[in-house]
Parts: C-alpha cells; sequence; structure tokens
C-alpha cells in the first residue's frame, strides 16, 4: 500500500466521520433550537446552525471536488450574520416578554440570589401598547 | 507525495473541525444560560467551519479556488464575534439574566444607558423600572398634542 493510496482512503474514512459529526452537530443545534427557552437562545441556534452548514459544505466541496460550493458557503455566512445582526436589533427594540418562561431551564443552586423573584414575569401589553 | 501529505492533513483538519463543531453544539445543549451558551457556540462553532474551510483551501487544486476559501475563513473570523457580541449585548441590555451560578458581572449599568439610546422603541419602560413610572407624565402630553 502506497502512501497514495493511503492517503485517498484516509481521506474517504475522514470525510464519512466528519459528515456524521457533523450531523450529529445539526441535531443538537436542532435540539437547542426547539427547545431554547428564549428567543436570544433561538436565535444563537441559528447561528450556530449557519456555522455548521458552511463546515458541511466545506466538507461536502473536498469529497466531491466541486470548489464552486465555497460561493455558497460565503454568501452563507454574509446571510447568516445579517440574520444575527438583525434578530439582536429585534431583541433590543422588543424587550422581553412574558413567553420568555427563561427560569423553568435555568439550574437551581443553593444561595440562588434571583430565587422566588420569577423570570419573565413582564409583557409588552404591561406598558399599555 | 505532495498530494499524498496534503490530503492526510485536509483529512485530519475537517475531522478536527467537525469534532469542534460537535463539541460546540453539545456545549450549546447542555450548558445553563445563554451567555455561556454563546461562548460555546461563537468560539468552538467558527473554529469548526473555519477548520474544514482551510482544508479544502489545502486540497483545492488552482489558487483562485484556495484563496476563496482563506477570504471565506477570514470574513466568518470577522463577522462571527461581531454577531455574537450584538447578540449578547441586547439580550443583557434588555434583562436576560445571567446564571445564579456566574460569578462576576461587571456591566450592571448596560440596561439604563442603552435604553436611553436611539433603538426603536426606547421610549419603553426598561426591564427595572416599573411600568406606571413613565405612563404617568407621558399621558397629558399627549392629550396636549391632541
Amino acid at each position: 500500500m502506497t502512501l497514495s493510496d493511503f492517503s485517498r482512503t484516509f481521506l474517504e474514512v475522514c470525510v464519512d466521520l466528519s459528515l456524521a459529526l457533523l450531523g450529529i452537530a445539526f441535531f443538537l443545534t436542532i435540539a437547542r433550537i426547539v427547545l431554547g427557552p428564549t428567543l436570544p437562545d433561538r436565535v444563537l441556534g441559528l447561528d450556530m446552525l449557519t456555522s455548521v452548514a458552511i463546515g458541511f459544505i466545506a466538507v461536502i466541496g473536498i469529497d466531491t471536488g466541486f470548489v464552486l460550493y465555497v460561493d455558497i458557503a460565503i454568501a452563507l455566512g454574509l446571510v447568516g450574520f445579517l440574520a444575527t445582526v438583525a434578530f439582536a436589533r429585534f431583541i433590543l427594540a422588543r424587550g422581553k416578554t412574558g413567553d420568555d418562561s427563561e427560569r423553568q431551564d435555568l439550574r437551581d443552586m443553593d444561595d440562588d440570589p434571583f430565587a422566588g423573584k420569577g423570570g419573565g414575569n413582564r409583557t409588552v401589553t404591561e406598558d399599555g401598547r | 507525495m505532495i498530494d499524498a501529505v496534503l490530503s492526510i492533513l485536509a483529512g485530519l483538519l475537517i475531522l478536527a473541525g467537525s469534532l469542534f463543531a460537535a463539541v460546540a453544539a453539545f456545549g450549546m445543549l447542555r450548558l445553563p444560560d445563554l451567555y455561556t451558551r454563546m461562548h460555546a457556540a461563537s468560539k468552538a462553532g467558527s473554529v469548526g467551519s473555519g477548520m474544514a474551510l482551510m482544508a479544502l483551501a489545502l486540497v483545492s487544486h488552482s489558487g483562485p479556488e484556495a484563496l476563496r476559501a482563506i477570504a471565506a475563513i477570514a470574513f466568518f473570523l470577522l463577522t462571527a464575534p461581531l454577531s455574537a457580541h450584538l447578540l449578547a449585548k441586547a439580550a443583557y441590555a434588555v434583562g436576560y439574566r445571567m446564571w445564579p451560578g456566574s460569578v462576576l458581572d461587571e456591566m450592571p449599568k448596560l440596561a439604563v444607558t442603552t435604553r436611553q439610546s436611539d433603538t426603536p422603541g426606547s421610549d419603553r419602560p426598561g426591564p427595572e423600572r416599573p411600568a406606571p413610572d413613565r405612563r404617568a407624565p407621558a399621558a397629558p402630553e399627549r392629550r396636549e398634542g391632541d
């Protein structure tokens, strides 16, 4: 077995393993998006999803040798960045709503300074809009 | 010879990059609050996709393709911290709290200063302020305008 044969087989095995790992990453990120108790968690999950998709595109580009996918990766990165910036602006403008039941997911500690204060009890309709 | 070494290197890079991405996704699922999740996602996630793009640059056969992959890495390394910082600042200013086990909070004043800027909806009361405090003086002014 020469070095070039070994390198070809090694690259194929690495591509398969990487696709499996990236698929696991996709599913974990989607689980966070679905579970995510607050809106910023979901936005962060979408941001992570675009970065995992860029990694996916690079691995598929190595696998197929079709390097034109890199342009799609650049465009996807741009769209993901702009979407995250717009969502951050929206979170800043929207404020915190009653839907964010964030206390349910935060783990309790013994000396919790926020214990009993509750979370997300202020709604948008409270200020008269 | 060179091609073989480069493809072995590329295989190692995509393996490490996808491991970074998987660990980042796992951390996003397991860490307790938004800010620690953001620390996992924005750092390890961008390293993961950057490593995969670098492997693509190694195995590509022409110069422009490799340069495009490197440009994508540079673009991604520029934008990922910006978007993470913006998201963290917006979430903190609106009042999403840290995990109670957090040791240090170095900017407790941000909620007030951001609320008085020209963001849309900045006339809304801040998270710490009770709602009727600002509505009481605001209501007669609207009647005068009519």
